[in-house]
């Protein structure tokens, strides 16, 4: 049980589903994403998804690519995320923590060195989207001595090993909306509701929905059925559009409240 | 060591599936068709049927006499695998694919090039069954490799454009990879080296075996005895996987898997991920890899387009922490006198990747005897390099 659960089990009593944004760390820079992470709080997001900018982000689309690149420039790495989410939980932010980030800077990093770190830096889970569940036992047993969740990821594609991932799924379950990298889209593939009906007859955990979700209109059709809904790729575009702002300090303000806009309008 | 890898997918350590969960039912059903496929007679006879009627195998095992005096006392063998229609070994594993392709009723197919030589043999095959075929090609190798993309769209062959990263090979495999998870039902992704996720490095190495396997046995009809040292290029490390595989039990034989060292190992610019990188996971698979301390892939270098790649495969990895295969690096320079010397003493034109191995054997002739006798692969032919050469002749800097 950390913060990700007590967060989930609030919100289930209160018949709300999670509102759960994704941003990459140090886009535009460090000092910045600590403010984005308080607007997000305040325009009503439950839980968020901190990206850890990797060169060669095999699952995701060119919009987080290149805030992937952004973030690079300043050296961002797994424990300049954490020390970032620490200054922003020192700024007052209660939602709990996701960390997002590809294998090999874990691998790098060191798993017992990643899970301590985690710990200590009061991240309630990990998804690590190139870590399916045949390579994720060893990671997976220092995640649950960690208290940290290891979320998995099912895509429609998943079919009969859906069963396995779930019976070593934590924290949430979350489903692919389609098949694709991320990135926002019109359309999701057309058995999308009867895929996330299958998950949750399943399992007892919290299932999200993420990948291409872009829209209040698309929010709130997935907030019928799933019990949190990630916004990435529509959330960075934002970001992305109001860099020259948020990067001139008389007008910081100005961006920052286009991005809380944008995020509660989602909420709707 | 020749059974691997076990179910896992695993070389030892390396290897594995490191790919999002979208993938991992389609590489599971690659492998179980290629699994069913790959002892059945008629999968088996239609690849050598093509393999010789139409990619013109076997390629000779040549003997390069001027080459060989040139160079001091031992004798040298060339595998001839630029002989194959398209000009290199990369046609034996786009026609097992492609076969296999067929056999599984995908109709599209996509892959990733460097060079282009892979790409045009994707394209070449596509083209013959009829396959729709899709190329994902680094903008910077575009721009170096212009007679190959047009020989792939006179194929009938789309090539897309990688801008994302530094637009070369790594970037281009990423590419692939994000719009085969978008395309996975009916689309098969021919991959074009020993790399990836399983059963990628072993499907790879089984379809370019055939190299080694023919190099086995010309050597013991000509020589009646097995050579002392093999020589091959590697950047993912097809054409020295699947020479070096029919040899692994063979102790008395030394295997040499040359790596590009770019403008020198003392630099950044290189592509030598054997002797300068570290273990890492990077496109599906846990190997050897150029990166910093974070685990972020760096840039490699090479004046070979088809070397400049910042992984190699799994299965290298193993033979290289077991000892069986020693890994040595070549500048771009050595290359490049590898190559002219080539052309000089013997008439052939060998392609920048294949120079690169012939430069190592440059450096070890003083070493060897009369009594010595040495294989180099000979992967592919020069004339997709001749631009490269002369830009870099004329500006001294890199193609």
């Amino acid at each position: 049980m950390n913060l990700m659960d007590q967060t989930f089990q609030q919100l289930k009593l209160q018949h709300e589903t999670a509102l759960i944004p994704f941003i990459t760390v140090g886009d535009p820079d460090l000092d910045i994403t600590v403010d984005i992470i308080k607007q997000l709080e305040a325009a009503g997001a439950d839980m968020v998804e901190l990206g850890v900018p990797y060169s060669d982000p095999l699952a995701d689309g060119p919009v987080i690519q290149r805030a992937s690149q952004r973030a690079l420039q300043h050296h961002v790495n797994i424990e300049v995320v954490i020390e970032t989410a620490q200054k922003a939980r020192n700024a007052g932010v209660k939602m709990p923590f996701i960390l997002f980030t590809y294998f090999n800077p874990v691998l790098q990093m060191g798993l017992s060195r990643f899970f301590t770190a985690l710990h200590k830096g009061d991240i309630s889970g990990v998804i690590i989207p190139d870590l399916p569940i045949e390579e994720s036992e060893e990671v997976r047993e220092l995640a649950d001595a960690a208290n940290v969740h290891l979320v998995p990821l099912v895509a429609p594609t998943s079919n009969d090993r859906i069963s396995h991932i779930l019976s070593k799924a934590r924290g949430f379950v979350y489903c692919v909306s389609s098949l694709g990298v991320t990135g926002e889209r019109a359309s999701f593939f057309s058995g999308v509701e009867e895929f996330i009906q299958t998950v949750k007859e399943r399992t007892d955990l919290p299932v999200a929905i993420g990948f291409g979700i872009s829209s209040g209109e698309q929010v709130a059709r997935f907030s019928k059925i799933c019990d949190g809904v990630v916004v990435g790729s529509a959330i960075v575009r934002q970001i992305e559009a109001n860099i020259p702002l948020l990067l001139d300090a008389k007008r910081r303000e100005e961006g920052l409240l286009q991005i809380k806009q944008f995020v509660s309008q989602l909420k709707q | 060591m020749t059974q691997l890898p076990d179910e896992h997918g695993r070389f030892g350590r390396f290897g594995g599936r490191y790919v999002p969960e979208t993938l991992m039912n389609a590489l599971i059903e690659l492998e179980s068709a290629y699994r069913k496929y790959e002892n059945d007679a008629q999968f088996l006879a239609e690849i050598d049927y093509l393999l010789k009627q139409y990619a013109g195998r076997e390629t000779p095992l040549y003997y390069a006499e001027r080459l060989s005096r040139h160079l001091g006392d031992a004798k040298i063998y060339l595998k001839r695998e630029d002989l194959n229609h398209t000009g290199a070994h990369k046609i034996n594993n786009a026609i097992g694919q492609a076969v296999l392709a067929k056999r599984m009723g995908k109709k599209k197919v996509i892959a990733e090039t460097g060079a282009g030589q892979h790409g045009v043999a994707t394209a070449t095959v596509a083209a013959l069954m009829g396959l729709e075929c899709k190329v994902f090609m680094g903008e910077e190798d575009i721009r170096r490799q212009q007679l190959n993309v047009f020989r792939m769209q006179m194929l009938g062959a789309e090539v897309v454009p990688v801008t994302s990263g530094t637009a070369t090979l790594k970037d281009a495999c990423n590419e692939a990879l994000r719009y085969w998870v978008s395309h996975v039902e009916d689309t098969f992704y021919i991959l074009g080296s020993a790399t990836g996720p399983h059963p990628y490095p072993m499907m790879v190495r089984n379809f370019q075996r055939v190299i080694g396997d023919e190099t086995r046995r010309q050597i013991l009809e000509i020589e009646g005895r097995l050579p002392d040292v093999i020589v091959a290029a590697v950047g993912g490390g097809s054409n020295s996987i699947g020479m070096f595989y029919p040899f692994l039990q063979d102790e008395d034989v030394a295997l040499i898997g040359v790596e590009a060292a770019g403008k020198g190992m003392d630099t950044p610019y290189h592509a030598a991920t054997m002797n300068k990188g570290s273990h890492g996971v990077f496109q599906g698979s846990l190997s050897y890899l150029l990166q910093d301390e974070y685990g972020q892939v760096q840039p490699a270098h090479s004046i070979s387009a088809g070397l400049d790649y910042p992984g190699v495969g799994p299965e290298h990895a193993y033979l290289k922490d077991l000892n069986r295969a020693q890994y040595v690096p070549a500048t771009d320079q050595e290359a490049l006198d590898a190559l002219e010397l080539l052309c000089r003493t013997e008439g052939i034109i060998p392609a920048l990747e294949s120079s690169h191995a012939i430069a190592h054997v440059v450096k070890i002739a003083p070493t060897l005897t009369k009594d010595d006798i040495v294989v180099i692969c000979l992967s592919g032919r020069g004339d997709k390099d001749m631009e490269s050469i002369m830009s870099y002749k004329k500006g001294g800097k890199q193609a």
